[in-house]
Parts: C-alpha cells; structure tokens; sequence
C-alpha cells in the first residue's frame, strides 16, 4: 500500500453556495483510513453542508471528492452508499412502527419460497445487533417501544451492516445517549477503526471529541479553519478556533453569577406543593425565586421534561398544586402560564417548537400573539419591529425576517423561539435543554443570557445534560432521578457530588 | 427599524406564486373556448343586466366557490370537511319546509302563488344558517374534542346529513315559489346576486384570516398543531372555528342552490360538491397536509373547475362523458403542481441554457 493510499478519502476545493449563504467556500478534507475524525464548528459553519455534499444530498458548484483514488460524483445518498459511504444522521430515519429486526434488514431479508424467513431474520437481525454493538434486546419489538437511545443504535447498526462502508459518517449520533451508550457506541468506532474503516464522527461534545478522535477538522463561516492532530491542539485553543474569538466570556460568565446572586429575591414566585403526575414524575415540592437560575439535572428520562411540562400546563398535575405570586394555579394549560407571565423553551425544538412553514416573524410573534387573543391583531410593521429588535438582540442569522423558519440552521432556530418567549416578556421562563445540538459559542451566548435575564429579576429554570453548563449557569440545582426530585443544593457545589447524587451513589 | 419591502415582481416571484399555476390553467380552459366554442366570450346585455358563458362560469360557479372558503380553511388546519354536500341539503330542506310546509302533511302541494311563504324571508334564511352552523360545530366537536380523524368524523355527517335532509322534508321534494328567496340564486343586479353573495363572503373571511390573528393560527395549526399548543394557541378552539364555519359557508351555498332549481331536493342538492371544492383547494395549491392557504388561489381553483364543466356544456359533450373529461383536466392541473413534474420541467430549462 502507498503512502498515497493511506488516504481514503479527499476532498479538494469544494464549494457550494445556497441563496444568500455560501456555505462551503473552497474547503479542502482528508480521512484516512482507520482513523476517527472530528468535524467541528459552530451551526452554520459548512459541517452539514460538507457532509450532504459528500453523501450526494447536494452537489457541490466546485471541487472534486476523491474516494479510494477515484473522483466520485455520489448522486443521492443511496449512490453513496453503493460507492461505500454510510450515514448515520442526528434524527433517526427508522420506522418505528416496525419491530427492530424488520428496520434493521428492511430491503434485505432472508427469504425463503414462501416469503421472508422470519425466524431466520429475527436471528440475524439479534447476531448483527450483538456483533456489531454489543447490543441484547428483543428484536422482534416494535423499534418504537424503545428509547430514543436503543432506537440510534439500530440505526448504526443498519448502516454499519448494510454495505461494506469504507467510510461511516456519524452526524451527532451521541446527542441522545446517556453517558454508558455513547461508550458503547465508541467501543463499535474503535473496532471499526482496526477494521480500516475511516469514521468521520460530528459532536458538540468537545469531551468526546478529545476522548476517541484521531484528528479534529475545524470550519467556520463555511471556511476551513484547519485541520489538527488531537493530541497536539489544547482545548482551549479548539474552542477559540470555533468560535473565532476568547474565552474570557466563560470568566465572565462567572462574575456576571455572583454579581446576579445578591438580587435573589426571598419570596417565591412559584411554588409547587407535592406536585406530581402518576406515570410522569413523582410529587415534589418546589420553590422558583425572581432573580435566581434554577439548574434540573439528571439523565435523560430522570423527569426533567416532565417536571418542566408540569409547571407550564402541558400536562395537568393529579396531585398537589402550584401558587403562582401568592395565588393558587387553578387552570393548566400553556395559554393560562403565558397569561402568568411563564414561558417554556421545548425540548424538542423540531417537533415542540418550530412552525416550519411559518416565516422568522410569525414564530418570533406567535406566542405573544397567542397572548393577545384573535382579535387584538398586532399589525405587521408592529411585528416586523418586534422581529428585528429581537434579530438584532440574538443576532439571528437569517436573510430576512420573512424567511421560512425551516430554512435556518438549528442553532439559529433556537434562538427564534426564545425571541418568541422574550417577546412575551415573561418572569419565569424555563428552558428545556435550551442548547442542545447548538454550537459551542451560540451556547456561551444563550447561557449568558440566562443569566443576565436573572440579572434583571426574571426566575429561569434550566435544564441541561451537560452538567457542566448547568453549575455554570445555576444558582441552585435540582437532582432528579427516576421521575423523582432526589436532591437540591444551593452555593458552590462540586461536580463530583452532583454526579453521585444523579447517579445515586453514596458520595 | 428595517425597511421590509413588499418583494419586487421578478419572473421568478410570479412563478412562485400560488397564483401562477391555477391561472395559468383557468387561462388555457378559456383559450380552448376562444378557439373551439364560437361566441362563448359574447356578453349580452338585457335590461342593463350582463348575460352570456363567462358570467354563467360565475353563477354557477358560485355555490363551489362558497364551498371552497371554508373548505380552504378547514384543510389549512390539516383537515378536510367531506360532509359539506349533505350541510347544503340539510340547509336548503329547513329552507324549503319553512316556506312551504305541505309536505309535511304528506302532500305535495303545488304553491303558485309567487308571494305566499309560510315563515318570514328571515326566518328562513337564519334558521337554514343556525342549522348548518350547528352541524359545522358538531364536525368541530368530533374532530377537535374528540380527536376522531376529520376524514372520518365529516364522513358521518356526509351519509347521516342526507338521510336528516330527508326527514326534514319528510322524503319528498319541496317546491319553492316564493320568489324573495328565488331572487338568491336567480336575482340578477347587472351581475348575478349569488356572485355578491360570494364576494360578501369572501371579504369577510378574508378580513377575519388576515386582519386578526386567526389566519396565523389556523396556519400554525396545521404545520404544527403541538409547537402551536406549546406556543399557547387553543388549537381546538380554532379547529372548531373552521369547521363551524366551514359548515356556515356550505349553508350558504344549499340556499343558493335550491334557489337556483326552485326545489328542495334532499337527494340530489349539493351531491358531490364535497369533492369539488376539496379538488377547488387543491387547484388553489392547498396542500391536504395543512399549512399555509390563500383564498384567491382557491377561487381561482373553483373557476377553473367551473369552466371546464361550462367549457363541455358549450362543445356539446354529453353529460355521462363530463366526469372523466374533467378528471383529465384536474389531474393535468394537479401534475402542474407536483414537485416531481416542476423539478423535471426546471431540469429541461437548465439543460436548454448548459446547451
């Protein structure tokens, strides 16, 4: 094998442009073979557009892709699979209302003369799921009956079985696991690694970046930044090659909360008596002061969500109550929490957030709007002011506030429905993982921002599953752990004790 | 603050327009007249009133048209209203039995007298409207509340609603020959009345859609009814909006109708015109999944199904040949929308420019 071959993939001088954006400006790639490589970079950087080029999604206006020595032109992503590149995206394209080993051969199975060899395809379906992940689940169940976790997981282990890949493209695939999961899941890279497969992994886990890559490319604005042996580049010095400027905001951060904590009012805003919902979360009390940043943490389907779709109305308590400035909550529902001046951020912003269809000012102005009722109409130059101010504030990067919502990056989509809930001008506002799959300086902003809507005598809950940025940002933090509230601690907390209360170990 | 402006009228701004395409189909159906049916552009004026093909495509287009401005809210919910034929029939029975109650008595008497009615003009008409209101809430309360699939929920009343019709008008046709009520469907003030009719109807709604927040809503509704309800829209007080006045607007177009033939026919009025004015929406560009609606374009959409019934009529083509004729012409105009057929034509024009 030549030194050229250690390549097994390079891309030269690709662009493409969309209206508006030039979202890859004459970037060069290069993977070779066994090896893990990061793709990182703020939303909007050229790392999806990077890979929907290789993958044939679009076709680049520039360049060339040079797989295993030839020039490929993938043509959709079903070509590119044929040429050996498999995909893994963020969201899980899987039926869930098959049973798991039906997703997993789907199109390929064992026959026999009367149709397909269920037990003969249950079997395989169980041994790839063994072989490849070391995964032991029943796969004659419906794939929805799983998490969201398990369900990833068959997704690999599709793409990874359905071809030989020479190249696997793992586009977020961790955003959804918990911590024993994603070492599974790197477990599987680094054995395909020894199999030569060349792996191009995207996170926004910087930690997980440092803890399986070989080498870390960086773009940004569509632009290569560089490309860099892991070992050899200093987190910090990833971070700022990110996001194109210093750190010194996250020291900032820090004063900003200790500066914030002295207007923590005494009396409540919201208090929540035994609160609970049967099958959802067990009853709890607690207690959300103006000026203070709650922090819930826990794993996921610790009752999080839940917690928070309790305390807007999404889902009606049976049992206990909650007194909103003094008065006990009598209707749940999102409309009446808007009416008290609380606003939650979904955590599924696709599916709990967006409107897609509707423009970058209507879903600024929806839930204000929702406020107001039928009748009170606010015109469109009132909603076109109230678009920009907050475009201005955010700093959403869109064309033109009358852009479909969908046609913005995701990190930039977020920050929409938060200028939807800003715009309501709300006391207590709860945020549902309010950066999750957002880039690493949009995630700095956001939690800058909470802090300094404390700062003005708002109440914020934040959840997160980094805890990370939940000590960062919170003055309080809320353990849960199986649907149920298992701890509280307020001042300076150590991480190490929080993760043993999450994971419910003696400290 | 920013100055938006309205965007400018580019080739391509006008191709992208929901506008473009049912135009463009309307436009062919009447060159297709220009050529083929001589004097069908002729307009006559008798006693200052305008008469001829083009102002017929309007009359009769009329009930179609008030059907599709509800229609084109109800899918914009994501939703689709099958029983509105069998709410004309409802609506024209409580008309007909409140004018001319004889069959109640189980006989069919012929009224001739052209100023005898047995109820007042209003009566009749708010009364036909409450009932038809009423069977719109009833669409709303099953779709909304109890969460049944619209198509299945509408589809009760579609078959129930007719055999209602019947037991108002106690299974007979009722004959109306109060000529107040005539003048609906038949009253001619230069332009047919029912064309007032719809345009009254059309203003309103789309003062309510656009000039209040309702029209954001029900599009919200219908892209994402679960982001809307975390936004704080009552998304099944505006599903049962739609449908209530869905169910209005199918009122509407029974008085028109049995004020057209004169009769109240429980079993052949509005028979079928579920399916133009869904097919009226879809001409108009309405996408069945809900989202966004323009109630122009289903006009537009309505006209273009009227004149190709009017366009057969004029030819000579017999009546039996009329529904598959028109079946080709729909799906030619629904193919125009495809993004399969559009991706294909916008490949032959690239292609044209690379050569």
């Amino acid at each position: 094998m030549s030194e050229t071959n250690a390549n097994i993939l390079v891309m030269e001088g690709v662009s493409k442009a969309f209206p508006g954006v030039q979202a890859l400006d004459n970037v060069d790639f290069t993977l070779r073979r066994g090896e893990i490589h990061c793709l990182v970079g703020e939303n909007g950087a050229g790392k999806s557009t990077l890979i929907k080029v290789l993958t044939g999604v679009d076709q680049p206006d520039a360049g060339m892709i040079i797989l295993d020595g030839n020039e490929i032109h993938s043509r959709s992503p079903q070509h590119a699979q044929t040429l050996g590149i498999s995909t893994v995206y963020q969201e899980i394209n899987l039926c869930p209302n098959l049973t798991v080993a039906e997703n997993i051969l789907l199109g390929r199975e064992p026959r026999k003369w009367n149709g397909i060899d269920w037990v003969r395809m249950n079997a395989e379906a169980g041994e790839i799921l063994k072989r490849v992940l070391d995964v032991d689940i029943d796969v004659t169940k419906l794939l929805g009956t799983y998490t969201v976790a398990i369900q990833q997981m068959v997704a690999i282990a599709r793409a990874l079985d359905i071809t030989s890949a020479k190249i696997l493209i793992l586009d977020e695939p961790t955003s959804s696991l918990d911590e024993h999961e994603v070492q599974q899941l790197f477990k599987v890279m680094r054995k395909l690694r020894e199999d030569g497969v060349g792996i191009i992994f995207i996170t926004h886990f910087i930690g997980q970046v440092y803890e399986i890559s070989d080498r870390i490319t960086v773009l940004r604005n569509g632009l290569l930044i560089g490309t860099f042996d892991t070992s050899s580049l200093q987190r910090v010095e990833l971070i700022a090659k990110m996001i194109g400027r210093s750190l010194d905001d996250l020291d900032e951060m820090s004063k900003i909360k200790l500066e914030s904590s002295k207007h923590i009012r005494t009396e409540a805003l919201l208090k929540a008596d035994g609160l609970g919902r049967a099958g959802s979360i067990s009853p709890f009390d607690l207690e959300l002061h103006a000026g203070e940043v709650v922090g819930l943490a826990g794993l996921l389907g610790s009752g999080r969500t839940e917690t928070a779709n309790l305390l807007f109305g999404i889902d009606k308590p049976d049992t206990g109550s909650i007194t909103y400035e003094g008065v006990e909550v009598t209707e749940y529902t999102p409309l009446a929490s808007i009416k008290r001046g609380v606003a939650l951020l979904p955590e599924d912003r696709k599916a709990e957030g967006v409107v897609d269809d509707l423009t970058v000012r209507e879903n600024i102005v929806l839930a204000m709007q929702a406020n107001n009722g039928w009748f009170n109409y606010l015109s469109v130059q009132e909603q076109y002011a109230i678009a920009d101010k907050y475009i201005e504030i955010l700093q959403i990067a869109t064309p033109s506030p009358d852009q479909p919502v969908k046609n913005l990056s995701g990190g930039n989509q977020q920050k929409v429905i938060l200028a939807r809930w800003l715009a309501t001008n709300p006391h207590l506002l709860i945020l549902d993982e309010p950066t999750r799959g957002i880039d690493v300086g949009t995630k700095a902003e956001i939690q800058k921002l909470v802090l300094s809507l404390a700062d003005e005598g708002k109440s914020c809950v934040f959840i997160s599953s980094e805890l990370e940025e939940v000590l960062r940002t919170s003055h309080r933090i809320i353990v849960l752990r199986e649907r149920e509230k298992v701890a509280e601690f307020s001042g300076e907390v150590d991480e190490n004790t929080i993760i043993h209360a999450i994971a419910g170990s003696e400290a | 603050m920013r100055n938006h402006k309205k965007p400018s009228f580019t080739w391509r701004n006008i191709i992208e327009s929901r506008l473009f395409f049912p135009l463009i189909a309307l436009f062919l159906i009447l060159l297709f007249d220009f050529i083929f049916v001589p004097g069908f552009f002729n307009i006559e004026n008798r006693d200052g009133n305008l008469y001829g093909s083009l102002i017929d495509i309007f009359r009769n287009g009329s009930t179609v048209m008030l059907l599709a401005i509800g229609m084109t809210l109800v899918i914009a919910t994501g939703g689709v209203d099958l029983s509105v034929g069998a709410v004309m029939a409802i609506a024209a029975s409580v008309a007909g039995i409140l004018m001319n109650p004889s069959a109640l008595r189980n006989e069919v008497f012929f009224v001739t007298d052209p100023t005898y009615t047995f109820q007042p003009l209003w009566v009749v008409i708010g009364t036909a409207l409450v009932v038809s209101i009423i069977c719109g809430l009833w669409n709303g309360v099953l779709v909304a509340y109890m969460r049944i699939q619209p198509m299945v929920a509408t589809l009760i009343l579609m078959i129930a609603g007719r055999g209602i019709a019947q037991l108002i008008t106690n299974g007979l046709r009722v004959q109306i020959t109060y000529r107040p009520y005539a003048y609906i469907g038949q009253g001619w003030i230069i332009l047919p009345f029912s064309l007032y009719l719809v345009a009254f109807v059309y203003a309103l709604t789309w003062l309510l859609t656009r000039k209040t927040a309702i029209g954001m809503f029900i599009e919200s509704v219908g892209i994402n009814f679960r982001s809307s309800f975390f936004s704080g829209i009552d998304e099944k007080k505006i599903k049962l909006l739609v449908y209530t006045f869905c169910g209005l607007c199918a009122g509407i177009a029974g008085l028109v109708a049995s004020s057209n033939i004169r009769t109240s026919d429980a079993n052949n009025i509005g028979l079928t015109t579920e399916l133009d004015a869904i097919l009226a929406v879809v001409i108009g560009g309405g996408s069945m999944a809900g989202g966004r609606f323009s109630l122009l374009a289903s006009m537009v959409g309505a006209l273009v199904m009227q004149a190709i019934t009017q366009s057969m009529y004029a030819r000579g083509v017999p009546a039996f040949a009329l529904q598959a004729i028109k079946a080709l012409v729909v799906v030619f105009v629904i193919l125009l929308f495809s993004e399969q057929v559009r991706g294909f034509i916008r490949g032959l024009s690239t292609k044209k420019k690379e050569v």
